[in-house]
């Protein structure tokens, strides 16, 4: 079962979530980010080339132009491989655990994988975010030493950073499963 | 033949030499009952069943019918399936095998259950005969996993024979197939995130991790993948392998030629070490030298890290392996980098021009420092400094320059010499040639380091000198017994002499500053040029290039965790996952695996290394092997 709605992020863009039910224990969420706009990258090219014509005419050296060309193409081609983020995804199994994987607009993919005996719990949590207070969906991991503590905070949606609205529907879905999980562990 | 399994199974015990075939087909109702629809209304007294994983190779997905064989971890209740067990076989020989496995690698194998591979439409009773076997080989829970010949279509069950300890708990499980490739999983190694306190360390890996289980598992089943189809052994499996074992020509033969070659140099090794270790070198003077010079602790670290690496001992774990690996590609690539410079220098005959250049470029450094000099002992940046002590000052550094100037020109002759012989010792690795290099810049500017040193106890002196003296003007003293500054009447005679003195150090001060900071930041420029020749070899020496080459083309070895794909899902059919190995980050890689280097390198923070600055204390940029016995 698969259907997709769309939502806002914190800065007002369009994000859009897909949701797939595979089975009551295995549900994906998708979000995926506003892509890269022309108008941003034209007016970065620009400043750069500006910038370099600007140094030029002071040196009159040719290796500038083209020193600039390099740091443009490098400059894009290593946003897109390590910094602009496509898609975001939260698989979540039940007694096997939650997978997080990001997706960049190169293709590169990086995923980390949460084991559910380290689950304890995933929350949605406010942050002061520069002048803004924010929600955020995050998974706690538990402590191997103490029980009732908590060793890490991992927060999920990380680049997309959407709203409290979005989160919900997402928290509400892990929690029937997390709550499934519980209730099957704890019996024999 | 249908006799012969109808018989045994009715018996209940396998019969020891009856051979289990499968029976001749007959029309039956569909054997395997369609599992339980999702989310059907359950009995309100029935508690939800636990999902079962069932770990599936997935190079037996297009294997014959037959038994499943693996390990069964019921923590997380997930069955490992190694391999299938084709028929025709006779179970007690099955059993003797799996007993084998577990003697070579303390690993509980068992039997599973049955797989199910449909070629025609016919073979329906193929599925109530697998059933039957469920009696010869009791297992909880028996697992029935069937496939359509072609189709993605998969439907499993898990059915439990014994009463459940609980009443309301279902006799069958749903099960969740999870594909994994055996080949990459037996290879890997795991990495795990966290580093697990001493006392957790010591716990056998299964306990720790559902995953890390699986893993485990297989890499300890290794005796089970030794028979592929084409011998002919009693049991017929189906594994990753049984196409064909796996074998390089090259890795057997380096593995035969290893003995002998690692025996002959580690007795040539040991031969070199205790030639070092002699008594000759202990002596004094030389003893000094040799802790002193950065190409000795370079060559002791190198004949170390070879001693390492061609000891006939074999590696105990993984990571003794890995860094015997990273050494040998460490010193390889070192000792090639080195052959490369020594050919590039003796191609275009460059060390006659190098040596006629260095004396000329050594007497240009003594006139920029003779200008220097003279400098400050004029009014250096319109500083008016106190005659007397500026001229002696001027004049003993003078001289001292003078007698070094001297020194450099009756070595002139012997320079070109000794540079070849230094061009020689490249051959021995880059990191080598790069030590002698920082050497012979330590001694070709060994006058600033005196300048300095004289100028800096200079200041230093003259540094205590006002501090004690500030304080007899205040009218205290220092009380060395209780480490404190105590009040103290004086003499007025004492306090006489003492503001006189106090007075004089106050306007010598200056001159002796001045002359303080500049042979400072000359001794330091020194050191930085020093630092980042020593910074190079520590790379060549630490980076470990063997893990790096492995995680760039192999990188399933090296896993820092896994990842899981949903593969295509019907309703009311299984789930079907694929397992894929997530590959340790290029950073982690360098941090687990990083060489230890021979320790020269600054240990200084930069709030300890101001403040010796300013009282006038020695600065010793490293700390070498030598330093830390003392």
């Amino acid at each position: 079962m698969e259907d997709e709605r769309s939502f806002s992020d914190i800065c007002g863009g369009r994000l859009a979530l897909q949701r797939r039910y595979y089975s009551p224990s295995c549900r994906e969420f998708c979000l995926s980010c506003p892509r890269l706009s022309l108008r941003s990258l034209t007016a970065v090219t620009c400043t750069v080339w500006l910038a370099a014509y600007g140094l030029f005419t002071l040196c009159e050296n040719s290796m500038i132009l083209s020193a600039a060309i390099f740091i443009t193409l490098l400059g894009l081609l290593g946003y897109l491989h390590f910094v602009k983020i496509d898609q975001e995804t939260l698989l979540i199994i039940d007694s096997l655990g939650i997978q997080m994987t990001s997706s960049y607009a190169s293709g590169k993919e990086s995923t980390t994988f949460i084991e559910m005996g380290k689950v304890k719990d995933v929350v949605i949590n406010e942050a002061i975010y520069m002048q803004k207070v924010i929600y955020y969906l995050c998974i706690l991991l538990k402590d191997p030493m103490e029980p009732h503590g908590i060793s890490q905070v991992v927060p999920v949606f990380q680049s997309a950073k959407p709203r409290l609205d979005c989160l919900i529907e997402v928290y509400r879905s892990c929690q029937e499963i997390l709550a499934h999980q519980k209730a099957t562990s704890a019996s024999p | 033949m249908g006799l012969v399994s109808r018989g045994a199974a009715a018996a209940g015990v396998g019969a020891a030499s009856a051979v289990v075939r499968p029976g001749p087909p007959h029309a039956v109702p569909h054997p395997i009952p369609t599992p339980p629809p999702e989310g059907a209304a359950l009995g309100s007294s029935r508690v939800p069943g636990m999902v079962l994983k069932a770990f599936f190779p997935t190079c037996c997905a297009s294997a014959d019918s037959g038994l499943l064989v693996g390990r069964w971890v019921p923590e997380q209740s997930s069955a490992v399936v190694l391999a299938v067990v084709h028929f025709p076989f006779i179970p007690l020989q099955v059993k003797e095998l799996l007993a084998q496995v577990h003697q070579a690698g303390r690993v509980g194998l068992a039997v599973l259950g049955t797989w199910c591979h449909r070629r025609q439409e016919a073979e329906e009773s193929l599925g109530h005969f697998l059933e039957g076997l469920g009696t010869i080989f009791s297992h909880e829970p028996w697992l029935q996993l069937c496939r359509e010949q072609g189709s993605k279509l998969w439907s499993c069950k898990a059915t439990r024979r014994q009463v459940p300890p609980c009443p309301g708990t279902p006799y069958e499980d749903q099960v969740m197939l999870v594909f994994y490739d055996q080949r990459k999983v037996l290879l890997s190694q795991l990495h795990p995130p966290a580093a697990l306190p001493d006392c957790l360390a010591g716990d056998a890996a299964p306990s720790a991790g559902g995953l890390a289980a699986v893993f485990d598992t297989v890499a300890r089943s290794e005796a089970l993948f030794r028979s592929d189809r084409f011998d002919d052994g009693p049991v017929r499996l189906s594994h990753w392998q049984s196409d064909g074992v796996e074998a390089s020509i090259l890795a057997e033969l380096a593995k035969r030629a290893s003995g002998p070659v690692c025996v002959l140099l580690a007795c040539l090794l040991s031969l070199v070490s205790a030639a070092s270790a002699c008594r000759l070198f202990k002596l004094w003077p030389l003893s000094f030298v040799w802790s002193k010079l950065s190409v000795c602790e370079q060559l002791r670290h190198r004949l170390e890290q070879l001693t390492l690496v061609f000891s006939t001992q074999k590696a105990e774990n993984p990571t003794q392996l890995m860094r015997k690996a990273n050494v040998l590609v460490s010193v390889l690539l070192d000792v090639a980098l080195g052959l490369a410079l020594l050919s590039w220098l003796r191609g275009k005959d460059r060390i006659g021009p190098l040596a006629e250049a260095l004396v000329p470029v050594a007497d240009h450094v003594a006139e920029e420092l003779q200008h220097l000099l003279q400098w400050l002992m004029g009014a250096p940046a319109g500083l008016k400094m106190n005659r007397a002590l500026d001229q002696v000052l001027g004049r003993f550094f003078l001289y001292h320059l003078h007698l070094w100037i001297s020194y450099i020109h009756l070595m002139s002759p012997f320079i070109e010499r000794i540079l070849w012989h230094v061009g020689l010792s490249a051959c021995l690795g880059l990191t080598v040639a790069l030590s002698i290099l920082s050497d012979i810049i330590a001694l070709l500017t060994f006058h600033i380091y005196c300048f300095y040193v004289y100028g800096a106890r200079l200041y230093c002196l003259k540094i205590c000198g006002l501090s004690s003296l500030w304080r007899l003007f205040r009218g205290k003293k220092w009380n060395v017994l209780r480490q404190r500054v105590d009040s103290c009447s004086y003499d007025l005679d004492q306090l006489f002499i003492g503001t006189l003195l106090f007075t004089i150090l106050v306007f010598l001060l200056p001159t002796t500053a001045l002359y303080y900071l500049v042979f400072t930041l000359l001794r330091l420029l020194v050191v930085a040029v020093q630092g980042l020749m020593h910074l190079l070899v520590d790379l060549i020496n630490s980076l470990p290039l063997y893990s790096l080459g492995l995680r760039l083309c192999r990188p399933y070895r090296l896993a820092a965790g896994v990842k899981f794909r949903v593969l295509e899902h019907e309703a009311g059919r299984p789930l079907r996952l694929l397992m894929q190995i997530n590959p340790l980050p290029y950073g982690r890689v360098v941090h687990t695996y990083r060489l230890p280097s021979c320790g020269c390198h600054p240990t200084h923070p930069w709030g300890s290394l101001c403040r010796k600055l300013f009282f006038g204390e020695l600065i010793y940029p490293w700390r070498q092997r030598g330093d830390k016995q003392a």
